[in-house]
């Protein structure tokens, strides 16, 4: 902890002129001394303290918007038409309206970790006391990169988190005040703002994070984390099954502790869908995960949950109903998703159990874990056997009769974000053959707009689910459950070659499962890195997707690669707000490998990275304004995001451009001298079409100007290399990224020399790299 | 014909929407007369079939009539060089929509930006992005050349089944006379 309040109590006091009875003085907050490292010029910044570190991004990185729409419907002045620069009503024009709309995601995102680590933390002091320790593992002295950096505070309990998640809170309001009709109008200033919500997003992610780390007793930073169970098929479908889905691990894991303190494991099976699972085996590797996020229908329609426990965040809106279609009882855990059932919190166990068993309630809000615990468990039991895993799914003959309804209109197809082509394997399941409707599932992200849009209300989704029932019940793989944060001994080993570039680059793949097409692209493109020893990391449904996929010998990346945050290893961090920590690993690299100070240092510590760390995020499935937040906080420390084509809903990119000569110089801290230094690296968010081309832009974007000759000539190797096998060509742009002729990978010496002398390529200095004069050393005379 | 409608329903867009090519020599008379036209082509084309023949086949076909250069996106490169056909540049989608909104950029040739970009080959809604950026950005006028009724465009079919848009296509090919 690094500030106190000073509080001083007088019972009497008497002095010359008076006499004072029970005085007491409160001074604020002061800092706390214990800590040598000197305060940097942002402890706890405000909205615009780091501007200028936005704006010297936002020129050379600028948006590029593609409006979602065009209208602004905001406030009763509209709707207003924003086409071509039109402003609106209140004088916004549509780039103003897209930032605008950017920034609100962002704010959403952001608070929805902030509000799930606030829930977190005051549970866990509650339960464990304000005293807590913050231990997030051994050999860890850097607890909590992202917190230093940006609070300047070094939490040393669970109660020092409270005062960050003050300052999350309190920004996050200001954010969207300024979001408001009659607030902001510069789109650029929108954008600086954005780049703040991401960055106090990554703030209340560390702090969910090292909360329930510390508290709950989750892998503290192991690489050999235990394995756990994924995949539709774990599922021991003839015990009682709980299935819990969200994001925030308290009721999952009070149920874990039920069914131990009953003794009874073995007996029930709990499964997860999304982060809620991730962190439920953290928490407990004999709970089992079920899948990602779009696994909610297919499982929950197959009738195999016998009671369903939501928590927060990427829950379906409709799983009451849902869930009543299989005769499950539902309980809700969170004052963020009530679903319209009666708080039965203070009420006796006993008759709650008997309610949801009886069906006389269908579903009950509860918000003491503990107890949802125990009513779920007690419930299932006597729950699954009257339900006898009853499901929602038609067999081959209702199957086959139900798609005979299908008209061939196309409203399923137009409805479908992947566009699949349902019409057509309805046409063949009606003559019997299900095999191409099984084929879509791969593609199906489960949101059954499909059966929304169908005017013959054929249940397009259950038909492509029940077509792929076989295969379904075939998912079996395993997963390292999430370690949590990176040692500060595995950045003393990787510090170095990162940066300078030796290993050729840190990618992390996060996020959700919107996938194009299907998660075994995040599989392909994860494996290809670690080929080429990459340290690759995983986070979310991503990590599970990682995990659902397997190699000719039967096994998966996880049993393939080693747990490690090293060169050809592969790191699940955990849920989403454990991607802190990959962040975190960054800001780690400049204060254990480059001694930059963090405290409250967050502008240089960015400007570090951005020059020297090549890491990039991608977030093939981006969906949630959570991943957009967690991409702000990437983009503000200088970490590029990819994105799948999906992600282009983002509304607006963050692009570079290579041919402009003019935007890639920096100061040479050496001299002060600005030096060109190439795209590097070129965007900042970026969608790609094709698995094809994110890969070959991942290993693009892990240049930085930092890179030796040696490190340059590594990634140059990757670069060239996977354009010339995915494209067919060697890119066109070398010549950028060659700096001197000892940069050429030797393997490809003639071909690349050959296009340089065409370009007319001329040697240049490799800088020290900063965006920072304050940081330039000695000034050029 | 079917009426012009987005393909995706629910991607509305707002008060000024595509106008429909009824006749595809509007087509050909608009490239004909612009000065520097461009071709935008994604990686689909060499996934979908038009009568038996890839997409990217008839959009070579088209571009080689027209004299249209071809920017090719994400991997669709090397389906055209395997094609023996070499794109003017091969580029992101999200980099050349990017430029083209630019009036300071040289287009693919050195010799200024360009005044007409024709769309094909993306996913639909890759491409109803890209084109809503430069609906309100860029002063390049767009077309559409893809099966479905693009709103954010200029100009764009309106949603055809497979014979009809064969037929559009190759009426704009041969709106160009015999390619030698």
């Amino acid at each position: 902890m690094s500030k106190k309040a000073l509080q001083l109590k007088v019972e009497e006091l008497r002095t010359e002129i008076a006499l004072l009875k029970n005085l007491e003085i409160t001074v604020g907050r002061i800092y706390e001394e214990t800590w040598s490292e000197k305060i940097g010029p942002t402890p706890f910044p405000s909205l615009l303290d780091l501007r200028e570190w936005d704006l010297k991004l936002l020129e050379r990185y600028q948006p590029f918007y593609m409006p979602f729409c065009d209208l602004c419907c905001l406030c009763t002045t509209g709707k207003c038409d924003l086409t071509k620069q039109k402003r609106g009503g209140c004088g916004l024009d549509i780039s103003g309206q897209q930032s605008r709309m950017v920034l609100i995601t962002e704010c959403i995102g952001a608070s929805t970790h902030i509000a799930h680590a606030r829930h977190l933390v005051d549970h866990l002091i509650e339960k464990h006391g304000h005293d807590c320790s913050i231990n997030v593992g051994q050999n860890i002295e850097v607890e909590a990169p992202i917190i230093r950096t940006v609070c300047a505070i070094r939490p040393k309990t669970l109660e020092d988190l409270e005062d960050v998640l003050e300052y999350a809170e309190s920004q996050i309001t200001g954010l969207l005040a300024a979001t408001a009709t009659g607030q902001e109008e510069s789109n650029i200033d929108f954008e600086s703002k954005i780049l703040h919500a991401g960055m106090i997003d990554h703030v209340a992610m560390e702090a969910a994070d090292i909360a329930q780390v510390s508290a709950m007793g989750f892998p503290r930073a192991d690489p050999d984390a235990p394995l756990a169970e994924i995949g539709f098929g774990t599922v021991d479908v003839s015990k009682p099954t709980i299935l819990v889905i969200g994001h925030n691990v308290l009721p999952a894991a009070a149920i874990m502790d039920y069914i131990d303190s009953q003794k009874m494991y073995g007996q029930i099976e709990v499964a997860g869908i999304c982060c809620t699972a991730h962190d439920v085996t953290r928490y407990n590797p004999k709970a089992k995960i079920v899948g990602p996020l779009s696994w909610q229908l297919r499982f929950i329609r197959s009738g195999l949950p016998d009671l369903i426990v939501l928590d927060e965040q990427c829950i379906r809106a409709d799983t009451l109903i849902e869930a009543q279609k299989i005769k499950a009882p539902v309980i809700v855990t969170s004052d963020k998703n009530c679903a319209e059932l009666a708080n039965r919190t203070a009420d006796d166990i006993n008759e709650i159990v008997a309610d949801l068993v009886s069906g006389k309630a269908l579903g009950v809000l509860i918000l003491n874990p503990e107890k949802v615990g125990e009513v779920a468990v007690r419930a299932v039991r006597e729950v699954a056997p009257k339900r006898s895993k009853f499901k929602n799914l038609p067999n081959q003959d209702r199957l086959v009769a139900m798609a005979k309804k299908c008209s061939g209109c196309s409203e399923c197809r137009r409805a479908c974000p992947n566009d699949l082509l349902i019409p057509e394997a309805m046409a063949f399941a009606a003559r019997g053959n299900v095999a191409p409707l099984s084929e879509l599932l791969n593609g199906c992200i489960g949101c059954a707009k499909c059966e929304s849009a169908c005017p013959n209300r054929v249940p397009v989704h259950s038909l492509i689910v029940s077509a792929a029932g076989e295969a379904l019940s075939q998912e079996r793989y395993k997963i390292r459950v999430g370690r949590g944060g990176i040692q500060d001994v595995e950045i003393r080993k990787v510090g170095r070659p990162i940066v300078l570039g030796e290993i050729p680059g840190i990618v992390a793949f996060v996020g959700c499962s919107n996938y194009p097409h299907g998660g075994c692209e995040v599989a392909e493109m994860a494996e290809e890195f670690l080929k080429r020893r990459f340290i690759v990391t995983s986070s979310g449904c991503a990590a599970m997707s990682i995990a659902m996929h397997t190699n000719e010998n039967g096994k998966n990346i996880y049993e393939s690669y080693p747990g490690a945050f090293d060169a050809g290893c592969i790191s699940n961090v955990g849920s989403c707000v454990a991607n802190s920590h990959v962040a975190g690993a960054a800001m780690k690299i400049a204060s254990i490998f480059a001694r930059r100070d963090l405290r409250g240092n967050y502008e240089e510590v960015a400007d570090y990275v951005l020059n020297r760390v090549g890491a990039v995020g991608v977030a093939w499935g981006a969906m949630s304004q959570k991943a957009a937040a967690i991409a702000g906080g990437c983009w503000r420390l200088g970490i590029p995001i990819v994105v799948g084509p999906h992600g282009m809903k983002y509304r607006r990119m963050l692009l570079g451009r290579k041919d402009r000569e003019n935007d890639w110089y920096v100061y040479d801290a050496r001299t002060g001298a600005k030096t060109y230094v190439g795209p590097a690296p070129e965007h900042l968010f970026y969608a790609a079409e094709t698995k094809e081309e994110a890969i070959v832009m991942i290993a693009k974007l892990c240049m930085r100007p930092n890179d030796t000759s040696k490190g340059r000539a590594i990634k140059l190797t990757h670069y060239v290399d996977l354009h010339k096998r995915l494209f067919g060509v060697v890119p066109d742009d070398i010549h950028l990224f060659v700096r001197r002729v000892s940069d050429i990978p030797m393997t490809m010496k003639n071909e690349i020399e050959k296009i340089l002398v065409q370009k007319e390529w001329k040697e240049r200095i490799i800088p020290d790299p900063t965006l920072l004069t304050r940081l330039v050393r000695r000034r050029k005379e | 014909m079917s009426k012009p409608e987005p393909w995706q329903k629910a991607e509305v867009p707002g008060p000024m929407k595509a106008l429909v090519i009824s006749k595809p020599e509007a087509v050909v008379a608009m490239i004909k007369s612009a000065k520097r036209p461009l071709f935008i082509v994604g990686p689909e084309s060499a996934e979908r079939e038009i009568a038996g023949e890839k997409e990217i086949d008839q959009l070579i076909q088209i571009a080689k009539a027209g004299k249209i250069p071809i920017v090719a996106t994400s991997r669709a490169v090397i389906d055209f060089t395997r094609r023996n056909y070499d794109p003017a540049l091969w580029m992101p989608a999200v980099d050349i929509a990017n430029r083209l909104r630019d009036p300071k950029w040289m287009g693919v040739k050195g010799e200024g930006q360009h005044d007409l970009a024709l769309f094909a080959g993306m996913q639909y809604y890759v491409e109803w992005l890209l084109l809503s950026g430069l609906k309100h950005f860029g002063d390049v006028r767009t077309v559409s050349f893809g099966r479905f009724y693009q709103p954010h465009a200029n100009w764009s079919f309106p949603n055809l089944d497979e014979k009809e848009w064969e037929q559009n296509l190759r009426a704009v090919r041969n709106g160009f006379g015999r390619v030698k």
